[in-house]
């Protein structure tokens, strides 16, 4: 047992959470940026940034509102940083750390697209006041060398500035013709590139129309919906190979009765591992040595932990919660379970169906139509007898003038103002089409422990007395064993003092109160030998041979009857799917009124059910918390998780939400199916908007002038309507 | 209309420096937290405290 205890010391305790994520700076010191919850108001940037810098260590502290982080950097030692993070989580704000890498990525891309719009837009305003001098007077009046002039130097404005912001447009174009098929950016990039040619041909040969300033109005309108594009699309998912990346570590392994640490990766079957308390196993193994409890939840998803004895078999992710135990293990860690639910991940991210956005059904039947009316266009005219400068002159009108202004922003603008609109409700979208799916599902998959139900254990009222729940609570606090915090919540008023406590895990707890010895633990443990073990969830409490049962449920969220409810009035298909005995399953069902539950389903056997029901043809909506959910997760069309989920968890869903109510779930639904309308509704504008428009530049009445009302007037009409869904009042 | 060689250059050089200074504030980061910076300004001063 002395080995046990040692390498408990050596290995890394929870404390340092946070700062192994901390970055070494340059002059000597650390930072750290990690995500914060709670954060609603400026007087809660204020009290956390305060309370990090009145420590003199402490170089810099900000809280990012909008995005939700923190971002600190320390002098001196690297373990201070835990220090302070326990400092803001005392102040009552959840902390989390989070992976940098991949929105560093998106951040570069969102800069770039905001350069480009920014020169964009510089130009376009100089053009246009270029433009209407050129507009308000005839040549005739104001001179051919005037009008020469005011041309070339819009030319000397326009060139350098489309070349430089129309490179998102030009990139992704030539990368689709590439792989030989259109995407929306090729007509955009060929009426800009023809539009400019044209113009700066008429230009050399003193003609009287240049399109300037219309090639860069479209090139700015579509930046903004770009931008918007990638700001709604967030972070995007963390693979599962970086989850397991993250599970990765090293374990303690006994070899030739000496301990080493190796990596998770290299452990083999048979070979001795460690356990400390509080330590996640790292393979599927057989218990060898010591008694302890072990948190099962990530696998099965049942609250309370098993109590595992030489012999048991415990399972790779689970965490060993009471005391330091030996373990053989049996299969590598690839093998693993944890290991399967990986690889069904990677197979479920793969096997998922590639979405059609509404906006890739517009495009592919938007292009092929406007390319034709262009070629129509050239060849009317040059059929009817008119120069091919004249006829080419005319299609490019075509071109600019149907170019999807307003169909490039018909969904960006939509979607970010339902995004920013939930962001402030607590609920994070992390795909842009989450939402366009969303609005398209007709059943919903609930787990049961920390979706429907909080996921913790509470003291049920019944036969105890509240002298017996004092002494019950004075034994519970020393302990970190669910079902006696669980006890120490119930009960608020003075401990009694007491002495010699001893943990016995997987049993309970052993206390002198007074001169009386008092055991909290198992039935049988407590006295009962001869009682069989039950299902329900409880503890005895033993003092001076008096017998005391306090019994416990894992409570449901308040509103969990209304939100099933509801989803069964809108005409969802509600089922229940969870890890959990039958019995429990059944119980809890029965009081939110879900008909349709499932008990003792493994993490393949939800994958499974998910699949059969996406072969029918259903569109699932899935919502879950724990590591056995995940590949559900990641099959479901949509998916939703508590922010109290693991980070898994919260990596693979696609919405996230906070709180400890499910309303958040009705509502995003809610905002979906209006961003969803109002989407349609947009492009209906663009179309009708178009409809006006073509004939006119077939026939060549368009002038620049009127290519550049039309265009801003139906962008503009369309980023007004999206603005509707602020205004729609739903709490 | 001579005017105009004046005018034009004007006009472009201010609108210039306008971009200029957009792409320094972007590069500073202060675009990053448009919600935080508008609260931010409601702060108590910190030597007050």
């Amino acid at each position: 047992m002395k080995i046990l205890e040692s390498s408990y010391k050596e290995l890394p305790d929870k404390e340092d959470q946070f700062s192994i994520f901390a970055d070494q700076d340059a002059d000597d010191g650390y930072s750290l940026t990690l995500s914060i919850e709670n954060i609603h108001c400026a007087s809660c940037v204020q009290r956390v940034e305060m309370a990090l810098k009145e420590h003199k260590e402490v170089l810099s502290a900000r809280v990012n509102m909008s995005t939700e982080r923190l971002t600190y950097s320390w002098r001196g030692a690297k373990s201070f940083g835990d220090f302070l993070a326990n400092k803001v989580i005392d102040l009552g704000y959840g902390l989390k750390p989070f992976g940098e890498s991949v929105e560093g990525n998106s951040k570069g891309q969102e800069k770039t697209l905001l350069r480009c719009l920014a020169v964009a837009g510089f130009a376009m305003g100089n053009l246009m006041m270029i433009s209407i001098g050129l507009w308000s007077e005839e040549v005739e009046f104001m001179g051919v060398a005037t009008q020469d002039f005011l041309h070339w130097i819009s030319v000397i404005i326009a060139l350098p500035a489309i070349i430089y912001s129309g490179r998102p447009f030009f990139f992704s174009s030539i990368n689709a013709l590439k792989k030989r098929h259109a995407n929306m950016d090729v007509p955009i990039s060929l009426a800009i590139i023809l539009a400019s040619m044209m113009s700066l041909f008429e230009t050399i040969n003193h003609g009287e129309h240049i399109y300037f300033d219309s090639a860069v109005m479209l090139l700015f309108f579509l930046l903004i919906g770009r931008y918007l594009d990638i700001r709604a699309k967030g972070k995007a998912k963390e693979s599962a190979k970086a989850l397991l990346a993250k599970l990765h570590g090293t374990a303690t392994v006994l070899l030739h009765s000496k301990r080493h640490n190796i990596p998770i990766r290299d452990i083999k079957e048979g070979m001795t591992i460690l356990i400390a308390p509080g330590e996640s196993i790292p393979v599927d193994g057989v218990v060898l040595k010591g008694v302890s409890e072990v948190d099962m939840s990530l696998i099965t998803g049942e609250t309370i932990p098993n109590l595992v004895n030489k012999g048991d078999a415990v399972f790779a992710g689970t965490i060993n919660i009471a005391s330091a135990f030996q373990l053989t293990a049996s299969k590598a860690s690839q093998e693993s379970l944890l290991g399967e639910i990986v690889t069904l991940m990677e197979r479920s991210e793969r096997s998922k169906s590639r979405f059609v956005r509404i906006a890739d059904k517009a495009a592919s039947i938007y292009t092929p139509t406007v390319h034709v009316m262009a070629l129509l266009t050239f060849l009317g005219w040059l059929v009817f007898g008119q120069t091919w400068q004249l006829a080419l002159l005319n299609a490019v009108t075509v071109l600019i003038i149907t170019c999807p202004c307003a169909l490039g922003l018909a969904v960006p603008v939509a979607q970010v103002l339902a995004g920013s609109r939930l962001f402030k409700s607590g609920i994070l979208l992390k795909s842009g089409d989450a939402l366009e799916k969303l609005a398209g599902i007709d059943t919903v998959i609930l787990d049961k422990t920390g979706t429907l139900t909080l996921g913790r254990p509470e003291l049920i009222d019944k036969d105890y007395k509240e002298s017996h729940l004092q002494i019950a609570a004075s034994l519970a606090v020393n302990s970190k064993h669910p079902l006696s915090q669980a006890i120490s919540m119930a009960y608020s008023g003075e401990l009694l003092g007491v002495n010699n406590i001893e943990e016995f895990p997987g049993f309970g707890i052993q206390a002198f109160v007074g001169d009386n010895e008092v055991k909290l633990g198992r039935r049988q443990w407590c006295g009962n030998e001869n009682d069989k073990e039950t299902d329900e969830i409880e503890l005895w409490l033993s003092i001076n041979n008096e017998k005391v049962c306090f019994k416990f449920i894992d409570v449901l969220r308040k509103d969990a009857k209304d939100t099933v409810k509801y989803f069964q009035n809108v005409g969802y298909k509600v089922i229940l799917l969870s890890g959990d005995s039958n019995k429990i399953v059944s119980n809890i069902a029965k009081k939110v009124g879900i008909t349709d539950y499932h008990g003792e389903v493994s993490p393949i056997d939800k994958c499974e059910y998910i699949e059969k029901l996406k072969k029918k043809g259903s569109k699932i909506l899935m919502v879950g918390d724990g590591l056995n959910d995940a590949p559900s997760l990641s099959l479901a069309d949509v998916s939703m998780s508590p922010s109290s989920a693991i980070d898994i968890t919260q990596n693979t869903a696609d919405i996230v939400f906070q709180g400890i109510v499910l309303r958040p779930i009705i509502k995003t639904i809610v905002v979906a199916k209006q961003a969803k309308k109002i989407i349609i509704e947009n492009f209906m504008l663009a179309i009708f908007y178009n409809m006006i428009a073509i004939p006119f530049a077939v026939l060549g009445y368009v002038t620049p002038l009127i290519a550049a009302i039309a265009m801003s007037s139906s962008s503009l009409v369309v980023i007004l309507n999206s603005f509707r869904l602020n205004g729609k009042g739903i709490r | 209309m001579d005017v105009l060689i004046y005018l034009i250059p004007i006009a472009l050089l201010l609108s210039f420096i306008g971009l200029i200074s957009f792409f320094w504030t972007l590069n500073n980061d202060q675009y990053d937290d448009l919600e935080g910076s508008a609260n931010r300004i409601l702060f108590d001063d910190e030597k007050t405290r």
